[in-house]
């Protein structure tokens, strides 16, 4: 697949994992009316912890990810995200969500909105920051992801690489424990993913907690220190990526491997 | 070069080409004639056809408007000064004019209150209309509804400003409690206004009115273009945020409120406007307290801000519905809260989508605001079919006084249109 995307020297020294817990989830289960989505899911992540969740199409992953800052509901089961349980208390939800920054693949930024002003909406809004500081905060996340001088330009006017970028500074900017990623390379061009991957391995040398689902099996291999197969709605396999790549151990795992890594 | 023929393929050429003026036909007048008028033998022919026809009606209306008469005071008279040419009789409208905005029964040494109120219209709506203007301007827009009703029915200023009293109790409590809870918020603020106005009406001494600086008009006197303007502009401020709320309480999770709103929303629209305004001038009094005497003005405002919310919380629940799902979702994963999200992200898409749709309601309802003529009331077109028409100088004067009051709707509505259209490039920020 796309190893060729990496090129650069990854500082893996600085990307420790604590044993600090950062989400827990036991016994989880989740139905879409009578189809069983989600089968007993348990995973338990630590702060520092970069989680690569793999799979088929409909195996599930974007849904439990989903999960983890409610945009979907569970049925059964506990999820502790970041010291909070959560419930259908919307309070919690709402404290949940403002800890834990997510990217999606359609980037999802406000289109009526500029750069800056997506990236400053949510300190300023959920922060309660002043709009002057929150800007400040917003610039240096926008230098980070190296698009500064588009500040003040519309989301439209990007192209898609930078649009996951800004996506990124903007979940970045509410300063979250923990990131999700939701296939956020999938709708890019092959040039564009470089510069996502980018961004996100730099986030990972920083220590960040990231869930990631995505099919980016070179990203998987270099970053990740750990990698969840799914299949039919449960966890089929999980493991560090050497093993997980050159020693697979089921069947499933194996077939998905060989078609996704064949050619 | 002593070998240079004339068909050697070598070439330098030794100097400009001076420009030249393109052939007639391809240029101007005559280019865009065979491109547009003339471009096949059926283009040709419906080019002939449509000029027939445009002679035919301005052969008709040029003379009748070139001859008109402005001066006469009665139709005989003009027909007197016409002798038998073609001629239209517009000293209907010079001699009839104030009766055609204000009604005949506004005393007229006060046409000047409506008048002020109107231009003041203008200053109070610039910084909702035009969101570049200064934040500011908003306090006046906040003060004018108050302001008008003062200046159009006079009487006593202590009623407009108790209303006004009432309102910012209300915003005061919204704004102190509703951060913590909406709902209390919300009703607290609904107490307040009631409260203030209840003790502030029983302030108020009785026979205020008479002894008022601006002498009292009740609404029975207003009338015409006037009316229409007024029912037009409280209408569609109404039913906008109206609209808004219905619409978001048809998506709502709590089965009471989305039922609430259907119903409602399926309810007005399944009914015809003039129903609705037969039960505001005759049935409505028995849902009130039998001793209250509700504004009929106040009766029909209800009416038309219902029937026209209805419509508009339909335009914007499409405009809702289609928003992609990413963006509730992105608002939601930033922790935003209902309020905020609704209010930031999925508002100002959704009703930008909603323009087009809630400008045709718009349009739409300030000309269903002549129907108000039926429940005999005397809007414009009210004034002309009833004492205009009906009196024994002007009986049978139809083309000028219709048209004159088509062309008075026409400035309104094509204004409204223009503005939208303007609305809609200013937020066109997609670059889809």
């Amino acid at each position: 697949m796309s190893d060729l995307a990496i090129e650069r020297e990854i500082d893996r020294t600085k990307m420790s994992v604590s044993d600090e817990v950062a989400i827990q989830i036991t016994g989880m289960n989740k139905w879409y009316g009578q189809f069983h989505v989600l089968r007993d899911i348990n995973l338990t992540v630590n702060r520092g912890e970069r989680i690569v969740i793999a799979g088929p199409s409909g195996s599930g992953k974007s849904t439990m990810i989903r999960c983890l800052n409610a945009l979907e509901e569970h049925q059964e089961g506990q999820i502790i995200v970041d010291g909070t349980e959560l419930t259908s208390d919307l309070k919690n939800i709402d404290k949940i969500r403002s800890e834990v920054g997510m990217c999606f693949q359609h980037f999802n930024l406000f289109p009526h909105l500029t750069i800056l002003e997506n990236c400053t909406l949510a300190p300023i809004w959920v922060r309660k920051m002043p709009k002057k500081e929150a800007e400040d905060l917003a610039m240096h996340f926008l230098e980070k992801v190296k698009i500064p001088d588009q500040a003040n330009k519309y989301p439209g006017m990007l192209s898609g690489g930078q649009q996951q970028r800004v996506a990124i500074a903007r979940s970045l900017c509410m300063k979250p424990r923990i990131m999700l990623f939701d296939e956020p390379t999938s709708a890019l061009d092959p040039e564009m993913i470089k510069e996502v991957l980018d961004t996100m391995i730099e986030l990972a040398e920083e220590g960040m907690t990231m869930l990631c689902v995505t099919h980016e099996m070179g990203f998987a291999r270099q970053v990740a220190n750990r990698v969840i197969f799914m299949a039919d709605g449960q966890i089929v396999e999980q493991n560090e990526p050497e093993e997980f790549f050159n020693n697979p151990q089921s069947d499933r795992t194996k077939q998905f491997l060989s078609q996704i890594l064949g050619h | 070069m002593t070998d240079q023929t004339t068909n050697s393929i070598a070439f330098v050429a030794d100097g400009n080409i001076p420009q030249s003026p393109p052939p007639a036909r391809e240029t101007g007048v005559v280019k865009w004639m065979r491109e547009n008028l003339f471009s096949s033998w059926a283009n040709s022919l419906l080019t002939i056809v449509a000029g027939l026809v445009i002679y035919m009606v301005l052969s008709g209306a040029l003379p009748w408007m070139w001859n008109g008469v402005w001066t006469t005071s009665s139709l005989s008279e003009c027909r007197e000064v016409l002798a038998g040419e073609v001629g239209g009789c517009f000293s209907v409208l010079s001699e009839r004019w104030n009766q055609l905005l204000f009604g005949f029964q506004y005393p007229q040494d006060q046409y000047w209150r409506p008048t002020l109120a109107f231009v003041l219209l203008f200053i109070a709506g610039a910084p909702v209309l035009f969101f570049d203007l200064p934040r500011k301007m908003l306090a006046f827009t906040a003060v004018y509804p108050f302001l008008a009703f003062y200046l159009i029915w006079g009487g006593t200023i202590m009623a407009p400003i108790v209303a006004f009293l009432g309102m910012g109790a209300a915003a005061f409590v919204f704004q102190t409690y509703g951060k913590g809870s909406f709902a209390l918020g919300f009703f607290g603020a609904i107490v307040a206004a009631f409260a203030v106005w209840i003790i502030g009406g029983a302030l108020i001494p009785e026979g205020a009115s008479e002894t008022a600086m601006l002498q009292a008009v009740p609404s029975r006197d207003l009338g015409g273009f006037m009316l229409n303007l007024m029912l037009g502009v409280t209408c569609v401020s109404l039913s906008v945020p109206l609209g808004i709320a219905l619409a978001l309480g048809r998506q709502s999770d709590m089965p009471l409120i989305k039922w609430i709103c259907i119903i409602f929303i399926e309810f007005v629209r399944g009914v015809p406007l003039i129903t609705l305004l037969f039960v505001a001038s005759v049935m409505l009094s028995y849902f009130f307290p039998p001793d209250s005497t509700v504004d009929l003005f106040l009766r029909v405002v209800i009416m038309i801000t219902m029937f026209s919310a209805a419509y508009i919380a339909e335009v914007i629940r499409g405009g809702l519905a289609a928003l992609p799902k990413g963006q509730y979702e992105a608002a939601d994963s930033l922790g935003l809260d209902y309020p905020q999200a609704m209010r930031l992200i999925i508002l100002p898409q959704a009703l930008k989508i909603s323009i087009p749709g809630i400008v045709n309601v718009a349009v739409g309802l300030f000309k269903d605001t002549t129907l108000v003529s039926v429940i005999s009331m005397f809007d414009l077109v009210g004034m002309i079919r009833g004492p205009i028409l009906a009196s024994t100088e002007w009986a049978g004067v139809y083309w000028e006084l219709l048209g004159a009051a088509a062309i008075l709707f026409f400035i309104v509505c094509y204004g409204i249109s223009q503005y939208s259209q303007w609305l809609e490039r200013r937020l066109a920020t997609d670059h889809r």
